[in-house]
């Protein structure tokens, strides 16, 4: 038997509701096509972590550009900015699971079918619901 | 996004060195590095500035901020960069016009809520960056009086950061709530104007006092507790003439470095330090890690340096005043850097005659024993004695003489007429030199371009008896002109050179008596120069305050 969870700030959204990373992660996707980017795959997990992001983009050899892309949500800057939040252990991790995820798919960067790999971050401030979301992309952050 | 640069100030020591403080804001995660030998209160102005932006309603940016602080092998201390810190981030990120930046040099140490702090050593940075070619200049309005001091420059006094901002985009700058007072400014309020009036008695050490005032000579006095020593030195800075704007601007700038305010404008009056003898001797030579910091002998530029109770400090510290005392400047050598100071100051010295006191003293009864009264006086070695021009003892004065002495007294502001005098007859005779006034005078420049006074052969006889050092022959050939001056001579006269003779003889292992004419004459070693109806030595003692008549006699007797 267990209790009912009191309601609180942490309560899970509602099931038909997305999650705050959720939206954010849509709004980023949004962002990266706006920009003329091509998704590749979105929340690619394995047993190291998960990558929210990865995209392509051409590059002038004619081959693509991996870029993998870490998304951070904020409902607001109490705590600083969304792009803050991002330490340097969040991107050693992306790095790697860049690297199981070339391995995942059998490529391999520089010599293959991709020209070269980046790591971006994605900063997503949602403002409570009301205004427009403030989307800050970061290139080539590690 | 982009790059902007703005300027601030290093001071090593009094010399100040243009900072260029540039920020960039580029790609990259939000951070910031601070690069450019900042210490440890320069690096944290990055989480002061941070902070400050932030509650003035604006945002540090959310990307990588380099701030590089150029020269970047200058080593750089303090917290006045918080100011041009600021300012740099904030044009680079495009809320101020970058272009209104050239040509201004900022200073200001910044709270968490964006006010603005005072910083040590205004006045010197902000001199040097006018000698730079700036402008203009921002500095905290608590401070922009002191600013104002240096000509040629454009002062913004400004309270918040806020003010800042507007100040720079041409807006109207709002009010800032009032000033909290100058945290260091309550140290130095100045008391009741000390006046010689107050000084009963004494009259031979008062005359000495004008003496040492009029040609700013080293001053020894030796008497028992109580008898006005400290006193008589307190009373010392309000005889010497005021300063002038080229000193002034050094003495001010001396003392900014030290965290003295100075909105109420430039020292005028010239300084008194009376470090007590515990001090160290950084703390009087100055110094410190990194950078050093100006000490006594340095805030007692064109001042007093007065030492209470001499032979209580460490033979080490005392000292350390010979080379100040011969060259006027200090230098101070740390590995990164040579700091020198100038530190031409007055040196008065006070002791007592033995550990108990009363050694001098007639009638008093000194217990001490004769090893320690002689251990106390090598206390100050012989090297600083021979430097004092004049050296004095202070009898006690005794009670029926009271009466009498009150009638005696001089006010502060006659004497200091008298000083006022006789500097000017130096300067008219120096003028071209680039001295002032006597105890600056080079010894050639004495002895061979100036007229020799009549009785150089007293001189002579001393020097031949082993009495007096060479240094000790200009020294008395100094006090022989400020005499002169004093009497309104063209060249000093026989008497003269005697009196001189006889205040520098004040042999501290003779009696309470040193100053004396009997001594003179034992200590020349020929009683026959001393005849009487020496027109001049009458003179000297018509002089009001002034004992010298023939028998130079102890004080009881010589008033009436």
């Amino acid at each position: 038997m267990s209790t009912p969870r009191p309601p609180g700030p942490h309560r899970k959204p509602p099931a038909d509701r997305p999650t705050l990373g959720a939206r954010g992660e849509q709004l980023a996707v949004d962002h990266l096509e706006a920009e003329g980017l091509a998704i590749v795959d979105r929340n690619w997990r394995c047993r190291w972590g998960e990558i929210d992001i990865v995209a392509a983009e051409p590059v002038p050899d004619g081959r693509r550009r991996l870029v993998f892309c870490e998304v951070k949500t904020r409902s607001g800057r109490g705590y600083g900015s969304p792009l803050e939040a991002v330490t340097y252990a969040k991107l050693q991790r992306l790095r790697r699971l860049a690297g199981h995820w070339l391995e995942a798919r059998g490529g391999r960067a520089g010599g293959g079918e991709w020209a070269e790999i980046r790591l971006d971050v994605v900063g997503v401030l949602l403002d409570g619901g009301t205004g427009t979301p403030e989307i800050d992309h970061v290139k080539a952050v590690g | 996004m982009g790059l902007a640069s703005s300027w601030s100030v290093a001071l090593l020591g009094l010399e100040g060195r243009i900072v260029e403080v540039e920020a960039d804001i580029g790609a990259g995660l939000p951070r910031t590095v601070m690069v450019g030998l900042p210490d440890t209160a320069l690096y944290e102005s990055r989480d002061r500035c941070k902070a400050a932006i932030g509650n003035s309603g604006h945002r540090w940016p959310d990307r990588l901020v380099t701030i590089n602080l150029s020269p970047a092998a200058l080593p750089k201390a303090g917290a006045h960069y918080d100011l041009a810190v600021v300012a740099a981030v904030l044009a680079a990120d495009d809320v101020l016009p970058e272009a209104q930046l050239a040509g201004t040099v900022f200073l200001g140490e910044l709270s968490l809520d964006g006010r603005l702090r005072p910083v040590r050593g205004l006045l010197p940075a902000l001199l040097a960056a006018s000698r730079a070619g700036f402008r203009r200049a921002v500095v905290p309005q608590q401070q922009a009086g002191e600013a104002a001091l240096v000509g040629e420059l454009e002062v913004f006094g400004i309270a918040t950061l806020t003010q800042l901002i507007a100040l720079f985009r041409g807006e109207p700058v709002p009010e800032a709530a009032p000033d909290e007072p100058h945290p260091e400014s309550a140290a130095v309020e100045d008391g009741e104007p000390l006046d010689l009036f107050d000084v009963v008695g004494q009259p031979e050490a008062r005359w000495a006092l004008e003496v040492a005032a009029a040609g700013r000579h080293h001053l020894g006095m030796l008497g028992p507790p109580g008898v006005g020593k400290t006193m008589l030195a307190e009373r010392l800075p309000g005889l010497l003439p005021r300063l002038s704007v080229a000193e002034a601007l050094e003495v001010s700038a001396l003392h900014s470095l030290a965290g003295r305010p100075l909105e109420s404008g430039l020292i005028r009056v010239p300084p008194y330090a009376d470090p007590h003898h515990s001090a160290s001797m950084v703390s009087i030579v100055g110094g410190g890690p990194r950078i050093a910091k100006p000490g006594a002998v340095s805030l007692a530029h064109r001042g007093v340096l007065f030492l209470d109770e001499a032979p209580e400090f460490p033979s080490k510290v005392l000292d350390s005043l010979r080379t100040p005392l011969e060259s006027g400047t200090v230098s101070i050598w740390r590995s990164e850097n040579q700091t020198r100071y100038p530190a031409r100051f007055q040196l008065v010295l006070a002791s007592n005659p033995c550990p108990c006191g009363l050694a001098a003293t007639p009638g008093a009864r000194c217990r001490c024993a004769p090893q320690a009264i002689r251990r106390y006086r090598e206390k100050v070695s012989e090297p600083i004695r021979d430097r004092l021009d004049l050296q004095i003892t202070l009898l006690p004065i005794r009670r029926a003489l009271l009466d009498a002495a009150l009638a005696q007294r001089e006010t502060t502001a006659a004497v200091a007429e008298r000083v006022q005098e006789a500097r000017e007859r130096q300067r008219h005779r120096l003028r071209g030199t680039g001295w002032s006034c006597n105890g600056e005078v080079a010894g050639p420049y004495l002895r061979g371009r100036l007229p020799l006074p009549d009785g150089t052969e007293l001189i002579d006889r001393a020097s031949e008896s082993g009495r007096l050092s060479a240094r000790g022959v200009d020294k008395v050939l100094r006090v022989a002109w400020t005499l002169a001056d004093l009497d309104g001579c063209d060249v000093p006269n026989r008497a003269h050179v005697r009196t001189a003779l006889a205040l520098r003889s004040g042999d501290p292992s003779a009696d309470g008596r040193a100053v004396s004419s009997e001594l003179v004459e034992s200590w020349l070693d020929t009683p026959a120069v001393l005849p009487g109806g020496i027109s001049a030595a009458e003179d000297v003692a018509t002089e009001p305050g002034a004992a010298f008549d023939e028998s130079w006699a102890p004080v009881e007797e010589a008033l009436p």
